[in-house]
Parts: C-alpha cells; structure tokens; sequence
C-alpha cells in the first residue's frame, strides 16, 4: 500500500457556530483500507467535524479531498454519491419498518414507482452473510435487539457500496459480547478494503481496533499517532490536556450501620408474565459501594424500578434505616433519605425542555425554601441553581437559564449529579452514572461518588461497564436473570471470575445475601 | 334494506376517502384536523360546478368537471396548512381547528353572495340546488341506486392501498411521519414528503366533500358545513390504525350506523321499536366515541406526527 494513499483528506476545516468556534482548523487524512479512531471529550468538535464530511453542515474555510480531488460536500446524497457513509450515534432506522424496507429506503430498487424488494432481498442476505452480519431481513426494527439494529445500521452502508464508513460513537449502547463483535467486523470490513473512521472517546477500543488515532481537543487539532506506539495514559492526556487517572483514587471502606435492606423483592416483567426480579436480597451499609454487575437485560433496571418506585412491586420488602418503605410513594422516598441517579437520564432525570434552575429543583419546589402559597421564589431557585452549577461544575451556554436539551451530555448528568448529591440523603442509587461520557468527565463522577461515600453515604451502583464495577465499588453482586447468583469482592476477583458469573455459567446458591 | 345498503355506500364512500386522506397526511407527520373544513370547501367548489354548468352539458362533463372542482378546492385549501405546519412550524391542531371554523364560515359568505348576485337579490340563501347535477351522477344496477361517486371512490381506495404498500413514494412518506431525521439522513426531502401527503388530504378530502352532499342530496344548506363528517372521518382513520384496508372496513361499520339515522323509518323491524330519530342521528357519534375509548389504548399513530420538521435541530 502507497504511504500515502488517503480516500479521504479533510483540509484546514473551520467551522463556526454562533458564539463558538466547533472546529478550528482542523486537518484529518484517511488512509485506505485503515481504521481511523477520532478522539476526544465530548464537544471537542467530533461530531462537528463528521457532520462536515457527511454534509450535514457547510465549513467556512477548508477543502475536502476524495481521492486527491477537491469535492464538494453540500448535503447526505453528495456524501453518499461519494461513498461515504455514517452509522449515526442515534440509529437513523424507522421502528416499524422491516429490517429491509430500513436498508433500501432513500436507494430503493423500483420499477415505474412500484418496489421490487426481491432483488434487494437477495442482495442483504448475501453481503450478510459475507460480513458476518447476522440479521433477519423481514423481523421489524422495534422487535430486534440494539447490536442488531446497529448491524442493519452498517448493512445501510454496505448496501450503497460506501467505501468510507463513519462510525459515530457505536458502542455507547452496546453490551461489552456486543462490542467484541462489532470490533471483530470492524476489522474484517478494513480487512477488505473499506476505510473507517471510528469516533471514541473509549481508549480501550481504540488500542484493540484502531491503526491510528487523531485527537481533537476544543475544536482544534492535537495531533495524530499510531496507536501501537502510544499509551492509553498517553493518548488520554492527549485528549484532555492534563493527565488523568485512570484508576480510582479510593481509601479503605468503613462500613457502619445498614442503611437499605431488601428482603425477597419481586418485580413483574413488562414483556411476559413472568418475575424479571426474582427473590432478590441484599442490604447496602453506610460507607461502602455496593455494585450491581450484570449483563444489560438481567433485570437490575428492574430492581432499580421497584426499589425508586418507578416500577410496581409484586412482592418482598424494602427497609430504609429500618423502615418499611416498600408502598411508599415516590416523592415519600425522595424526601426520605433516597437520592436517585437514573439509566435514562432523558426520560427519568431531566425535563429537557426546562431551563437548568427548574431542573434543579424537580423534586424540591413545592418546599418553603423555593415557593410560597405555591409561587416560586424564582430568586431563591437562581441562586440555589447557581452555587450548585458551581459547585460542581456543569457548563451550560446561559447558565441557570440555559434549556437543558442543549447541554451536552456530560454536563446533563453532573447537573443530575450535582441535583442528587446536594439533596438530604442516606442512600444514593446510580445507574450507569457515566454512560456515554467522556474520560474527564466520568475521572469527576468517580471521584464524587467516593467522596459521597466517605461522607457516610451508602451507595447502590448499577453499571454495566466492567472496569468502573472493578474501580469504584466495594462489593459487587452479580445478577443474572433477575437472581443475584454471586458476590464478590473486587481485591480478590478477576474480569474472568465475573465473566463466568455474568453469563450464568457459575452460581452461589444456598447462600444468603 | 335497499335503501339501508345504499346509505352505506354513500357513507362509507365518503369516510373511507376523508380518512384515506387523513392518513396520507399523518403517515407523513402532518396531523390534518382540517379535515372538515377540506371537504367543506371541495363541497362548495363541486356544487357551484354544477350549479354553474349549462343544462345540455353531457353527463361526463358534468362528472369530470365536479371531482375536479372539488379536489382542486380540496387541495388548495389543504395549502393553507401545509404552509402554516410545514413552512410555518405551527401548532398542527391549532391550525387543523382554524381551518374548520374558516371554511364553514366563508363557504356561507361564499354561497350567499353567490345567490344574491345570480338572482338580482331576491335569494340570499346559503343554499345551492343541483339536481341535474345531481342526477347526472346516479346510474342503477337492478333496484340499487348507486351513483359515479361510488365507483370513484372504490377505484381511489384500490389505488391507494397498492400505492400504500408497493411504492418507493409511499416507503419515503411513512417513513417522514415516523422518523424524519433518518428519512433526511439517506437523502429524503421530509418536507417535501410532507407537502405530499398534505396535498394527497386535500385531494381526497375535497372528494370526500361532494360525494357527501351530492351523492344522496340535490340540494344542499352551506351554513351546516359538513355536520363532523370530517371528524367522523378522523375516528375511522384512528380505529383503522393508519392502514387503508382497516380503514376502509371501519368506514363501512360506521357507515352502517350512520345511515341507520337516514332509513329507520323505512325497516319495519326498527320502526316497530318506536325510537326516536334523533337517538338514531346521535348514533355513529356515540359509537366513535365508544369505539375510539376502548381501541386507542393500543393503536399506534406515526411516531413525530406533530411534531414539526426541523433539519438543525438533533
């Protein structure tokens, strides 16, 4: 292969947004036949940049070469006549189309208007088949798993005969045997010629996949290495200027007094008649952090459900510092000791809609300290929202009034974090606190959380990520079917231990939790 | 029973074409509560063809002119809110509800200054008379009376349910009413789609309007507007969850009830029960009503239907 045999250069790219410059000259030269990892945090200009390249923004400085040749980019059917394509962070696939009808949509074979699948058909199985892409062309988006739909997702790119393939940050939602596979095929669609760009900010993915490595930092560009002589710790204080951590910093637990008890919790599952919570005991003391492992899907969003009230409880009990709260109401638990960072930091944690102070005070505002005779005490609200965003951080365009859909997503969830830790609590459950979060932002989580914990705090962790379950927490419990099958002590165990535990292949039983 | 089933026809032709549009219009993200005040004005565009055409015109004439008036009229006023949904980012049942109460409104002022002008100002009614309109439209099979509207409207359902189903348009509709960012993302204009399927609302909407007041009446008063035949039509199209062949089976269930309140002096059996009419003529509202309470528990309109198209926002 030529030296120099780039498919795709991106020359010297600026782009402005209102008040912010996203990318600042920024140079990124695509080999042939590589895969190219673009790293950075969140809001360096990743997304920018690959928006430029699919033609979803037009750059005011900066050339595009495909091939050598300057081209011109204005929109997604210019970027897929080029061959470009992009497996979007969302999936882009209809929920109630096939898995088919998903492929040929916007490149569908016709005759006078009228489809004729057959052809198509014939064309998806086999490029399936010859990539490894297991799918069912007939079974509809909304009945299939993520990993699967990702694969429709890379099918859509294969389908068109795209050679230059954007992956934007594919394994955000994917279980760890998800991701294994998808690096396996990613490596075998390079294998055969296709280039890749793959946008990170896990370094562990990119030291298993990638061939170089081109980091961004505040819209400008850092540098690009090869990945086989460079470091994780390297390539991470690359990205974030300073070095980090990637261990977690952490003194012996103390733990004192239990604080949440569970007894034989049941939860029903939504999909069949059937517990997806199955007897489940355990108690998580003051001073420790307790971590629920698991692959995604055993039931601990269920657990979680039951235990915040989310979701209704068909048997068992819940204690709090003794207590029996298992028919409580929501807002009897919110205001009783338990703080709540939930999975789904959209749908459960934020009205995205609101400004960042009305957030603050979701679960606060009808207390005299923010509203009289129901009047919101707007000033009170402000400057409360105001020592917290401080305090902890959170970055926002306009600060207390800034609309929370517009913050990034590291910032929503220290918002979350700041929201949860300041109210009075004994118990603090996360779930997945740093999902699709970038490494400095997830290195500041981290170190909350063990700071709550030595401040006496009990702490339920949920995490689906194996190297934070090993780092943060002080037990971990391992569910797998909705049953805890093992407990373990993260100083005696090995990846391998929790492995087998995880996928059902080892058990304690007879033991009580 | 003759005339029972021949009620029906007429009904069911009219909701399966008001809801065939409404779906049109959802499928791609546009809800269209204009639906009345569309057939409202294709009624009064359809009437005033017929009213207007000289007495020797051939019968076709009079067919072909009339449908193409009215769809015409249909479409032209669904304009009014693909601008104001699409262009406009508007609230879509803000817009849907300013469309009625603009049609039937305008269709009386139209109506009367239209009969006030043609007879010198002795007739300044809302009221349009077409009977060789009318007429010109009826052919019998046997004893059943039916009309070209019918068969217009059994052809436009055909039509529909294959270019639903087997086209490359309608794939790239559906998929703008439930996933624009991922239509835009392979290259689909959403807001052209959506002009579509506002315009394809129109199209049938204003059909839908001059068989409802042509197909059984030879006479009609504007100031009523439609009587919620558009509404009615919007529950069809909900209890037919957005696809044409159960839409076109819950027009004909409704249909049924509806002309229930025409003939139910005309069957011996539901004479002898001695109901009033008027309980009859609440009939097809209160089955929406049932109907729609214990079946919208599990349908499933298009995800961003109201939700307007913007291609910054992610």
């Amino acid at each position: 292969m030529d030296k120099d045999d780039y498919v795709i250069e991106m020359l010297h790219i600026r782009k402005e947004f209102p008040g912010i410059v996203a990318n600042d000259d920024i140079t990124l030269q695509l080999k042939r036949g590589e895969i190219h990892a673009l790293l950075g945090e969140n809001g360096a200009g990743k997304s920018t940049l690959m928006s430029v390249l699919f033609g979803l923004y037009t750059p005011e400085k900066g050339i595009i070469k495909k091939n050598g040749k300057e081209v011109r980019i204005k929109n997604p059917n210019d970027a897929t006549a080029l061959g470009i394509g992009m497996v979007h962070q969302h999936f882009m696939l209809v929920d109630i189309f096939t898995v088919l009808d998903n492929i040929i949509l916007g490149a569908e074979p016709n005759k006078f208007g009228f489809l004729t699948k057959e052809a198509a058909r014939k064309r998806v199985i086999q490029l399936s088949e010859k990539y490894n892409l297991k799918v069912d062309p007939d079974a509809k988006i909304e009945d299939i798993t993520v990993g699967m739909q990702q694969r429709v997702e890379i099918l859509k790119m294969l389908y068109r005969d795209n050679e230059v393939l954007i992956f934007d940050e594919p394994t955000a939602v994917l279980t760890p045997q998800e991701i294994d596979e998808l690096m396996k095929i990613m490596k075998e669609l390079a294998a055969e010629g296709k280039s890749i760009l793959f946008i990170t900010h896990k370094l562990n993915e990119i030291k298993e996949v990638a061939d170089r490595c081109s980091i961004l930092r505040k819209g400008k560009y850092i540098g690009t290495v090869d990945v086989e002589n460079t470091t994780k710790e390297e390539l991470s204080s690359l990205m974030v200027g300073h070095s980090v951590s990637l261990k977690v910093d952490k003194k012996e637990a103390q733990p004192a007094d239990t604080v949440l008890q569970i007894k034989d919790l049941c939860v029903k599952s939504k999909l069949h008649n059937k517990d997806c919570v199955h007897n489940v005991s355990f108690d998580v003391k003051a001073g420790e952090i307790v971590c629920i492992a698991g692959i995604d899907g055993n039931g601990q969003t269920e657990l979680i459900g039951g235990l915040t009230g989310l979701e209704n409880i068909s048997g068992g009990q819940i204690l709090l510092d003794g207590e029996d709260i298992t028919r409580k109401s929501i807002r009897y638990k919110n205001t009783h000791g338990i703080s709540h960072v939930p999975e789904d930091r959209h749908k459960h944690g934020l009205v995205l809609d609101y400004s960042l102070e009305d957030n603050m005070v979701l679960q606060r505002y009808y207390e005299p300290k923010f509203s009289r005779f129901g009047l919101l005490k707007r000033d009170t609200i402000r400057s409360y929202s105001d020592r917290l965003t401080k305090q902890f951080d959170v970055r926002s365009g306009e600060g207390a009034r800034t609309v929370v859909r517009s913050m990034s997503g590291g910032n929503q969830q220290k918002a979350i974090i700041a929201r949860e830790m300041d109210r009075d609590h004994k118990l603090l459950i996360a779930v997945q606190p740093t999902r699709g979060l970038d490494v400095g932002a997830i290195e500041y989580i981290h170190k909350a959380i063990v700071n709550e914990r030595d401040q006496g705090s009990a702490i339920l962790l949920v995490s689906l990520e194996l190297d934070e379950v090993m780092n943060l927490s002080d037990r971990i419990l391992v569910m797998y079917e909705g049953e805890i099958v093992g407990e373990v002590d993260p100083k005696k165990t090995t990846l391998q231990e929790l492995g087998l535990y995880m996928s059902g292949a080892k058990k304690d039983t007879g033991k009580e939790a | 029973m003759i005339l029972l089933i021949q009620y029906t026809l007429i009904f069911a032709a009219v909701l399966i074409l008001v809801a065939l549009g409404g779906m049109f219009s959802e499928r791609s993200g546009i809800i269209n509560l204009g639906l009345e005040g569309i057939m409202v004005f294709g009624a009064m565009a359809g009437a005033m063809v017929m009213v207007l055409l000289p007495s020797h015109a051939s019968k076709a004439t009079i067919i072909i002119l009339t449908l193409v008036a009215a769809a015409v009229a249909g479409m032209l006023s669904s304009l009014f809110i693909a601008v104001a949904c699409i262009n406009f980012k508007a609230d879509q049942t803000l817009i849907g509800t300013a469309l009625n109460m603009l049609a039937t409104a305008s269709a009386t002022v139209i109506v009367k200054a239209f009969n006030t002008s043609r007879s010198d100002g002795t007739d300044f009614s809302a009221k349009l008379d077409y009977v060789t309109g009318h007429k010109a439209f009826l052919i019998h099979i046997g004893e059943l009376e039916v009309s070209w509207f019918i068969i217009v409207a059994a052809l436009l359902l055909i039509c529909s349910t294959v270019f639903f189903y087997k086209t490359k348009f309608a794939l790239r509709l559906r998929a703008c009413g439930e996933h624009p960012q991922a239509a835009d993302s392979v290259g689909i204009n959403v807001y052209a789609m959506r002009y579509a399927g506002v315009l394809l609302s129109g199209f049938l909407g204003g059909l839908g309007g001059i068989i409802y007041i042509a197909a059984a009446n030879s006479t009609w008063h504007f100031d009523y507007g439609v009587a919620g035949a558009g509404f009615l039509a919007l529950a069809v199209m909900i209890f037919g969850q957005w696809k044409p062949e159960r839409i076109a089976w819950s027009a004909v269930l409704f249909a049924v009830f509806r002309s229930l309140s025409n003939v139910n002096g005309g069957i011996d059996f539901l004479a002898n029960l001695h109901i009033p009419g008027t309980i009859y003529n609440m009939f097809p509202y209160i089955v929406s009503l049932i109907v729609l309470a214990l079946t919208s528990k599990n349908s499933r309109a298009p995800k961003a239907e109201g939700i307007p198209y913007d291609k910054g926002a992610r």
